[in-house]
């Protein structure tokens, strides 16, 4: 026995997990964050200031709440592109609520209910009627924001009560806005629910395999029903915070969000195909658009050739690894 | 925190500060537009430049979105904001939407204006249009009305649903429609500035209405793609297009006959006057407040109403006579 294992290593485990973290997609994300951070401050003055970091945080903290929510539905093996539309008609209703002279939490639970309503929609028919889910919200996606258009038109709602411009406006403390705060409390609550419950099991044992899912006793369409009201939860919870930041509503309002948001959670390392993927990787990813939208914005770099490096950035992080291991072989 | 701490930080604060005073010698203006890659703005922008050089110690920043979004002009505000420019002289995606943007940047001491698309009230000094909008609405009508004399049905080819200015030069026309007897508007579309949208819209407007003999774009993107849906329809001679376009991108349809004549009042000489209010009500030249005249370098001076709007010039009609003349210059 001795002779045939000889100059063979065999492993009695996998590598150590310091080692596999360092290996990770999220620590190559990191490692770009922390590059473009430092290429940032060398590039413009302007940049290491507090303040102006926390204007740029509301440059990817609406999107980011989506993301962690769209991060799971894609890891389950669907997505949601109706997202965007959401925040359109959840917005119609709060504008309306708030013209016929409702008050802060009832316009908070407005938008809340009315994102709920339209994820479970998107459930209902994806989840209940099996109808794939790409087909699905792009349907939605053109009949919510269709619904804002019906309603408002050419006109805007403008007559929001003061105390509404908190969310979007306000700050906790110091520099940390609310929406930044928000954030960070929904970043650790989705990195919970994906990485450390049965839950989040069940929707990466989904996004691999469903029928084997469904056949170890997983609630497979519950989950995934349960995921499109998560994600229109989140998308309500947004509306709340672009509403108040723009202090108006139009139907236009949001418009490619859900592009950008899935630009953001395939950034952050999650399978488009399912399966796989993080919630930290997400928040990295956020931080990369910001940083590298902000960045380029403070040398007044034009938006095209930003969006012209976010697509690159999308494909070398992407492809890195893969022709990494191509070369290791 | 000692208070020798304290009293370093506050010095080594205040140094900084008055290193950035000494280096604010040149005003910084940046000239915000809706979106990148529009030739009208482009020609503003030639404006802008030519102002800072008469005036000198002026830089001028031309920036905005990829798209034409209120979320993506906030995003460009914030930078200005942090690189601590003078000025901002923005033509608007929304009214109300950047409002609080552009009050967190008055807050913070930069000149606001508005001009060619307007923000509301509280988002702003003051307002520069280009051309009163009544003289607009009733030129765009006028084009049309002048090669119909016997009359017929026209169409409207609009940017977004949500485009203040378009908005505000439809209803101008439509409360001058009762002096053109014979001209019926049948309808309203939206291209959404884009040049295939408005292209699909201007077919759909050419198929709903057999009868067309016109159609009305008061934006630079549709009037063109409008020109080009007639000319590929073959209706050359039987739909004129007209509207607001510029020069360089219309003398093509201008020759072959698919637009008779169009209107637009020189951007140069917006970007220009944009840059000298900015830079006026920045050096504190003079003050924004009803009633108020502000010189405008060689455009004159701009009269400020209650609203805190002022009127540029008269729109300017171009026609076979002059295109060539001035598609070479915007």
């Amino acid at each position: 026995m001795t002779a045939h294992t000889q100059g063979r290593v065999i492993p009695d485990r996998l590598t150590s997990p310091l080692a596999r973290a360092l290996r990770s997609w999220e620590a190559l994300l990191l490692l770009v964050a922390v590059a473009i951070f430092i290429a940032n401050s060398f590039a413009s003055p302007y940049f290491l200031d507090p303040w102006n970091l926390s204007d740029a945080s509301f440059n990817f903290t609406e999107k980011a709440m989506i993301a962690f929510a769209m991060a799971m539905l894609i890891i389950a093996g669907d997505i949601d592109l109706s997202v965007a539309s959401i925040i359109a008609l959840a917005s119609t209703v709060m504008g309306a609520a708030a013209l016929a002279g409702a008050d802060v939490p009832v316009l908070v639970g407005l938008g809340l209910g009315t994102g709920l309503l339209c994820g479970a929609f998107n459930g209902l028919l994806v989840a209940g009627f099996g109808l794939p889910s790409i087909v699905v919200t792009i349907g939605t996606m053109s009949l919510f924001r269709g619904i804002s258009y019906i309603v408002l038109g050419d006109q805007a709602y403008t007559e929001y009560p003061k105390g509404f411009g908190y969310f979007g406006q306000g700050y906790v403390w110091w520099v940390f806005s609310f929406e930044l705060v928000l954030f960070a409390v929904m970043a650790v609550v989705f990195g919970l629910l994906l990485h450390k419950t049965n839950f989040g099991r069940a929707t990466y044992a989904i996004g691999n395999n469903a029928t084997a899912a469904r056949f170890s006793g997983i609630r497979v369409d519950r989950i995934r029903f349960i995921l499109f009201l998560l994600t229109g939860l989140c998308s309500g919870i947004a509306a709340v915070c672009l509403t108040s930041r723009l202090g108006s509503t139009r139907p236009s309002i949001g418009t490619g969000y859900e592009l950008e948001v899935v630009t953001m959670v395939v950034l952050g390392g999650v399978n488009i195909l399912g399966g796989s993927g993080s919630i930290h990787g997400v928040v990295i990813a956020a931080f990369v658009m910001g940083l590298v939208t902000f960045g380029l914005g403070l040398l007044n770099v034009p938006g095209i050739v930003m969006s012209i490096i976010i697509g690159l950035l999308l494909i070398g992080v992407i492809a890195l690894p893969r022709l990494w291991r191509m070369w290791r072989k | 925190m000692s208070i020798l701490k304290k009293a370093l930080t506050t010095a080594a604060l205040a140094s900084v500060l008055l290193a950035g005073a000494a280096q604010a010698e040149t005003k910084r203006i940046a000239i915000v537009v809706k979106a990148l890659g529009i030739g009208f703005f482009d020609a503003a922008a030639k404006g802008a430049e030519e102002a800072a050089k008469e005036l000198g110690d002026v830089e001028i920043i031309y920036t905005g979105p990829t798209d034409t979004t209120a979320e993506g002009q906030i995003e460009v505000i914030n930078s200005l904001i942090a690189q601590k420019v003078d000025a901002i002289a923005i033509s608007a995606n929304d009214t109300d939407a950047l409002v609080p943007a552009l009050q967190k940047a008055m807050e913070r001491g930069i000149t606001v204006i508005s001009w060619d698309s307007g923000v509301a009230k509280d988002g702003r000094l003051m307002h520069l249009n280009p051309s009163s909008s009544p003289l607009i609405g009733n030129t765009i009508i006028k084009l049309a009305a002048d090669h119909l004399p016997e009359g017929g049905e026209v169409a409207v080819l609009s940017a977004t649903s949500t485009s203040t200015n378009q908005n505000v030069w439809i209803e101008e026309m439509t409360k001058v429609l009762p002096n053109y007897p014979n001209i019926t508007v049948v309808g309203t579309v939206y291209g959404d500035d884009l040049a295939d949208k408005s292209y699909r819209e201007a077919q759909g407007l050419m198929q709903t209405y057999p009868n067309l003999k016109a159609i009305i774009a008061p934006t630079s993107v549709g009037i063109v793609a409008a020109a080009q849906a007639v000319t590929d329809a073959g209706k050359v001679g039987q739909i004129n297009v007209t509207g607001l376009g510029l020069p360089s991108e219309m003398a093509g349809h201008v020759k072959s006959g698919a637009s008779q004549s169009f209107a637009i009042w020189n951007p140069i000489d917006l970007g220009y006057a944009a840059t000298m209010i900015a830079y006026n009500l920045n050096t504190g030249k003079a003050t924004a407040e009803p009633g108020a005249e502000i010189p405008m370098g060689r455009m004159g001076t701009a009269k400020l109403d209650e609203n805190g709007e002022a009127a540029m010039a008269d729109p300017f009609t171009y026609d076979a006579s002059n295109i060539d003349q001035f598609s070479s210059i915007f």
